[in-house]
């Protein structure tokens, strides 16, 4: 069945491992979400969280193709078993009204967000949630008809 | 201390490397500068970097230890990729060091400078660019063991001139750790017992063999197998010859040139018991029908090969020797009577062949099985690959060394120069068509300049002639850009051979030029004449030019993408 899914995977921490990893996708045709990296505690390591869509049979051989990679140390499926995952995004109304104060606020109270700047016709907001509520985040700014500007940075889990 | 280049040719030594094939250049050079002091590493220099890997991939096929490749930055390195994808993909290891700009340099479009990291990253097992003089010993190390361990592969060790030039230990490490590469080795022996079971309740049960069995050097094991068993064997072309091809249970290549009793010997087994192969496109046709009445269990040393085109009932990860091992163990006679009954009469009523008067590749090759005991064989990629799979003999003694993966044109030549390297005592012939040996033809220097008595079965037919078949069968005998012949006044629709243009080159001419001995050769009864000669050729190697019908095709052949049963045997057969 084809259904998004999470994977941590745990690599050197070395020059064009990034490259690996994401050409490996790119050569395969893999269809990948989003992919986030950060060290860990450990210097040499670092950790790329990926979200991607895929089937089983799929989702086995990509799995497969990563661990095959000599700069990969250890790929842990979190599909099923994170338990957290959020994504940071920002998002920035750029034709903001005073009368679409109040139905803005509901949003806000809605998703949790942040106020961060509030200019002449502008507001930038702050979004820590899932990344399904991330996109319905999104998707309710868009049909309120904001023109709205957003950066994503890619689910972390754990 | 000792410089980076000194290290470099002490872990080759280390490494007991015989035969280094390298080409120099400008960021390569003090590499270069440390090898003149060594006595003991045979460097060859060959003509062009792809014939250069191609040579180290021969070398590497039929010795069983890794190729090692020198060549310089820039276009020295982009040379070696279609070699380098030609040895990852049939998983022979090579060791490929590239001289690159000075670290300071890199990324300022420097001269001849490229990113070969880059570039090589989906064509290599591990490529990494060599970042400081302390990392260097680890590296080549690393190298080493990953080309060789596992499924083997292709390592490229990109080494920046102020690296080879920075003074630093003298320590070269006798072991390597590396935390993301652990090969399996063992099989489970719980999947083993499986497998064991699955064979024992099967009617019709096949050994399907590839590459793998041979990388294992598990030929022996597979043998014993099948002989304790009696469970036939087929095999995909780079698994011919894991078990002696005139043994009586071997029944023959599958895959879409493959005997036709093999492939229902597929499509009519109810367990296939594959070992060391990927079910490739060419091995199974269409995909859905393969084996489709069939249980499958894999054995893989690749864990990414098990359940990738076809799913699998039973995957086995691990060495093919080791688990060969446990199987003779638990396993035990079959009565199969029957099954191998049908596919004797299959193999008696479909037999490959060629039916044709004149001088033909069926005679050719099969005069490689009668006048040679110990051979090694190399090939083109076309319709001389495709012949010679299909009618070379095969055991311990005779080696077949063919571009099954990637199916790479100029491969033939060199491969037979770096086999012969290897096997001094072993006589080594390549099988080429007219169009791959013109993409190597330099590489006839670098046998005549180190006395390699190779011989080059040159089987001429002017044309590309697997693409031509596919345009008289496919493509309604529109023959775009097949024709050898061809000149630009040529009209557009081919009239027909006897107003053709003379063949350019004239090898006979092109052997004189190089040193090279030649005979051509037109008709049948000149064959054993022909090989006669090129054996008493002691140093120089042999161009045997082929004259062989332009028409003729390679058959059987399953149309494209459909089920393996879906067979033409010849011309007539539409």
């Amino acid at each position: 069945m084809k259904r998004k899914r999470w994977l941590a995977l745990f690599v050197e921490n070395d020059v064009g491992v990034l490259a690996e990893i994401s050409s490996l996708f790119a050569g395969k045709a893999y269809n990948l979400d989003s992919l986030t990296v950060g060290v860990t505690a450990d210097k040499t390591i670092s950790r790329m969280t990926i979200c991607l869509t895929s089937d089983d049979i799929l989702f086995e051989q990509i799995k497969k193709q990563l661990n095959r990679n000599v700069n990969v140390i250890k790929v842990i499926d979190l599909t099923d078993s994170f338990v957290a995952e959020r994504e940071l995004a920002y998002l920035k109304i750029t034709d903001f009204k005073p009368e679409n104060l109040y139905p803005l606020f509901e949003v806000v109270k809605q998703f949790e967000l942040q106020i961060l700047e509030i200019k002449s016709g502008e507001i930038l907001l702050q979004s820590v949630n899932s990344f399904e509520r991330t996109d319905e985040l999104i998707n309710k700014l868009a049909d309120g008809k904001y023109a709205v500007e957003v950066v994503r940075s890619g689910s972390v889990a754990i | 201390m000792i410089t980076g280049a000194q290290l470099f040719v002490k872990a080759l030594k280390a490494e007991n490397v015989e035969v280094l094939f390298a080409y120099p250049g400008g960021q390569a050079i003090d590499l270069f500068d440390a090898l003149y002091d060594d006595e003991s590493i045979n460097i060859i220099l060959p003509r062009h970097e792809q014939g250069l890997a191609h040579a180290a991939d021969g070398y590497a096929r039929s010795t069983g230890r890794a190729g090692v490749c020198l060549v310089t930055s820039g276009p020295g390195a982009t040379n070696l990729v279609t070699a380098i994808a030609t040895a990852n993909y049939d998983s022979v290891p090579l060791v490929c060091f590239t001289g690159q700009v000075p670290l300071s340099l890199i990324g300022n479009d420097a001269f001849q400078e490229a990113d070969i990291v880059g570039m090589v990253r989906s064509i290599t097992k591990y490529a990494v660019t060599v970042r400081s003089r302390e990392s260097l010993a680890a590296t080549i190390k690393k190298a080493f063991y990953i080309a060789q361990t596992g499924k083997p592969g292709v390592v490229l060790v990109d080494i920046p001139k102020d690296i080879q030039q920075a003074m630093g230990s003298e320590d070269y490490p006798s072991s390597v750790e590396i935390r993301g590469y652990k090969p399996t080795v063992n099989v489970h022996i719980g999947q083993i017992k499986k497998a064991v079971a699955f064979l024992e309740s099967a009617q019709k049960p096949l050994f399907l063999i590839g590459g793998g069995v041979r990388i294992a050097h598990a030929e022996k094991e597979l043998t014993a197998l099948a002989e304790r068993t009696g469970v036939p064997v087929v095999t995909t072309i780079m698994g011919k010859g894991a078990i002696d091809t005139d043994h009586p249970l071997y029944f023959g290549n599958v895959g879409i040139h493959g005997a036709y009793g093999a492939n229902t010997a597929i499509n009519e087994c109810d367990l296939l018991f594959s070992i060391g192969t990927r079910f490739n496109d060419r091995v199974a046709g269409n995909k859905d029908t393969f084996a489709k009445n069939a249980k499958i269990v894999h054995i893989d040393a690749d864990p990414a090969s098990i359940s990738r085109n076809v799913s699998v009932d039973v995957p086995i990860v691990g060495d093919a020797k080791n688990a060969l091992k446990e199987l003779i163990a638990r396993t035990k006679p079959l009565a199969l009577g029957g099954w191998i009954q049908k596919l004797n009469e299959l193999k008696a009523e479909y037999p490959v062949k060629i039916e044709s008067d004149v001088l033909n590749p069926q005679d050719i090759i099969e005069r490689l099985n009668t006048l040679f005991d110990a051979l090694i064989v190399t090939t083109d990629v076309g319709q001389n690959q495709l012949w010679t799979t299909q009618f070379l003999k095969l055991n311990e003694h005779r080696k077949l060394l063919t571009s099954g993966g990637l199916g790479t044109m100029g491969f033939g030549l060199p491969a037979a120069i770096g086999a012969k390297l290897g096997n001094p005592d072993t006589p080594v012939v390549a099988v080429v068509g007219d169009g791959g040996f013109q993409m190597n033809i330099q590489e006839l220097a670098t046998a005549v300049i180190n006395g390699l008595p190779v011989i080059i079965c040159l089987l001429n037919n002017s044309w590309l002639g697997n693409v031509r078949q596919w345009q008289e069968l496919y493509y309604g005998k529109r023959y775009q850009s097949t024709c050898l012949k061809r000149r630009s006044v040529c009209p557009k629709h081919c009239e027909g051979s006897d107003k053709c243009p003379p063949y350019v080159p004239d090898f006979e001419k092109l052997a004189e030029s190089y040193g090279v001995a030649y005979r051509r050769i037109t008709l049948k009864d000149q064959i054993d004449e022909a090989f006669s000669f090129a054996l008493s050729q002691k140093n120089v190697p042999t161009l045997l030019e082929f004259m062989i019908a332009e028409e003729e095709n390679v058959y059987p052949i399953v149309l494209p993408g459909k089920d393996l049963s879906t067979v033409k045997f010849g011309k007539e057969d539409s």
